[in-house]
């Protein structure tokens, strides 16, 4: 479902965040992306939801070709994915049930469809007991768990996420990984850039580590393999 | 997997966007007004200007159809010299009539024109020096050069009259006008749709994490846009408001107030309706172009969408 051949990127300022990248990753797989700061892991991941363009090679997902897909259609590849971040990106003057119905809102579904969805999605995380609070009364593993509804209220095949227990304490960070391990046995497919040592050592998937904007190592069931 | 993207806008769209547009100008506040005054301001004075311009040119036009070539004819003329040179006038193919006035009544009119100064002039009419007359229309006031020319070649026309320079001096009066107007309002229509846009920039910077969102959950450009569209054109439409009331009721006291100066006069000036109508429709709809044009530099310049 993700392809990538022989993806370069060169910002402006003439960094290389990705020096020839060759991977593919197959639907419902769980993919941890690692490496120390600076290797070309967000950008790796965000060329997959089209924040960034590669330079060169090509990058398909889901049947997309994202180097032909036009900045007009750029808002049917993210209906198709759902992306999760370490600062959770909620609008603090909206309630729960709103932070997450608005992932759906803009894209002009029906109501009702919206109100049956978004409490099935918060009832997963865990949250539809505190649909009515704001963000802001809650904790930040419950935020998070708030940005994870939104980023699978629309049923993606796909959900990226950028370091998402970056911010969180580790008995948070474990209630989160179980929350993505739920939704990848549903058979989502979970591509996580993260730091968190402990949590690729223990819940074992996937490992691809990334250094100087390559690919230096790829394992199944991998290890963290850095200090700290 | 693929779904498409909707392109028709549903009513609850349409309602949803209205309302952040609206709730935007409400959080706004002095950067609203100050944008609906900006616009109020440049309205106003386009409005005054174009109901003056307007009725300038309507002036101008009138008195225009009006002028009159007066063909003096020679004092040495026979009865039958003056009629084969009416029949020659009125063969010229631009021109439209063609009246005889004879000198006594020539003389009645210089004198009832000067009123009371006029009486000095009695005395002549015991040994009238004017020349009998013939006033001369063309069909169409543009031809007046055209036709003098001709006449003047004729015999036994002694001097052909017209409205010398008066009409070319109102209308070169009023391109001046003209000119110097719409400079002032170029540069007061450029103030507002500057205010406007900045106006709409600060909504976008208070409203970037929700566009971040909205872009990350696929929602169309359009969808994005239109409240900050919807908001530039409420700035600019609100603003046309007082423009629109002030010059429909000012242009009622002054067209009452001239209509009855200038009654008996040929000189015209636009009725109420539908000129009124005609204004306001233009005041609006410089209004929300204004605004709409305001919002686009800032959605260009800022949104990226």
């Amino acid at each position: 479902m993700i392809e990538m051949k022989n993806v370069m990127k060169k910002y402006a300022n003439g960094v290389i965040a990705a020096n020839g990248i060759n991977v593919r990753i197959n639907q419902g797989e769980f993919v941890y992306v690692v490496g120390p700061s600076g290797a070309g892991k967000s950008t790796f991941i965000k060329m997959m939801y089209r924040e960034e363009k590669p330079t060169q090679g090509s990058i398909r997902i889901n049947g997309i070709n994202l180097e032909k897909l036009k900045d007009k259609k750029v808002p049917l590849l993210r209906r198709n994915m759902g992306v999760v971040f370490q600062d959770f990106k909620l609008l603090p003057t909206l309630t729960v049930f709103e932070n997450v119905a608005f992932a759906l809102e803009v894209i002009e579904e029906n109501p009702k469809y919206i109100k049956k969805k978004v409490m099935e999605t918060l009832e997963l995380v865990g949250l539809k007991h505190k649909a009515r609070m704001l963000p802001t009364e809650l904790s930040g593993g419950e935020q998070q768990r708030i940005s994870i509804a939104r980023s699978i209220v629309n049923s993606p095949k796909l959900v990226i996420a950028d370091e998402p227990t970056g911010n969180l304490d580790p008995e948070t960070s474990w209630e989160i990984m179980n929350i993505f391990e739920t939704i990848n046995n549903r058979g989502t497919t979970i591509i996580m850039a993260t730091h968190n040592r402990e949590v690729v050592n223990t819940i074992k998937h996937r490992v691809i580590a990334i250094e100087g904007g390559r690919i230096v190592r790829d394992e199944t069931r991998g290890e963290y393999g850095y200090e700290g | 997997m693929k779904r498409e993207v909707n392109t028709d806008m549903k009513a609850r769209t349409v309602a949803r966007h209205t309302k952040e547009s609206f709730k935007s100008l409400l959080r706004n506040g002095w950067m609203t007004f100050a944008s609906v005054s900006a616009v109020t301001i440049t309205l106003i004075l386009v409005g005054v200007f174009f109901v003056i311009m307007m009725n300038l040119n309507h002036v101008a036009t009138s008195i225009e159809e009006n002028v009159e070539i007066r063909v003096h004819i020679d004092v040495a003329a026979t009865e039958e010299e003056r009629n084969t040179l009416e029949d020659q006038i009125k063969a010229i193919p631009e021109v439209g009539s063609v009246v005889f006035s004879p000198k006594g009544e020539e003389l009645d009119n210089l004198i009832s024109s000067l009123g009371e100064d006029g009486d000095a002039f009695k005395l002549f009419e015991q040994d009238n020096p004017l020349n009998d007359v013939f006033v001369v229309k063309t069909k169409d006031p543009e031809d007046t050069l055209t036709v003098v020319d001709k006449i003047e070649k004729l015999e036994h026309a002694a001097k052909v009259r017209y409205g010398q320079g008066t009409v070319e001096k109102l209308f070169s009066a009023i391109d001046m006008s003209r000119n110097v107007g719409i400079v002032l309002i170029i540069g007061l229509l450029f103030t507002a749709m500057f205010l406007i846009s900045n106006t709409i920039k600060i909504t976008i910077v208070a409203r970037r994490k929700e566009i971040e969102i909205m872009r990350l959950v696929g929602a169309t450009n359009w969808f994005i846009r239109w409240p900050f569209f919807l908001e530039g054109m409420w700035l600019g439409i609100l603003g046309s408001i007082i423009p629109i009331a002030a010059v429909s009721a000012v242009y009622y006291y002054a067209y009452q107030f001239l209509i009855a100066k200038l009654a008996g006069s040929y000189i015209q000036i636009l009725d109420y309706t539908p000129f009124v109508f005609q204004v306001s429709g233009l005041l609006l709809v410089m209004g929300a172009v204004i605004g709409i044009w305001g919002s686009v530099m800032s959605i260009r310049k800022f949104l990226r969408v």
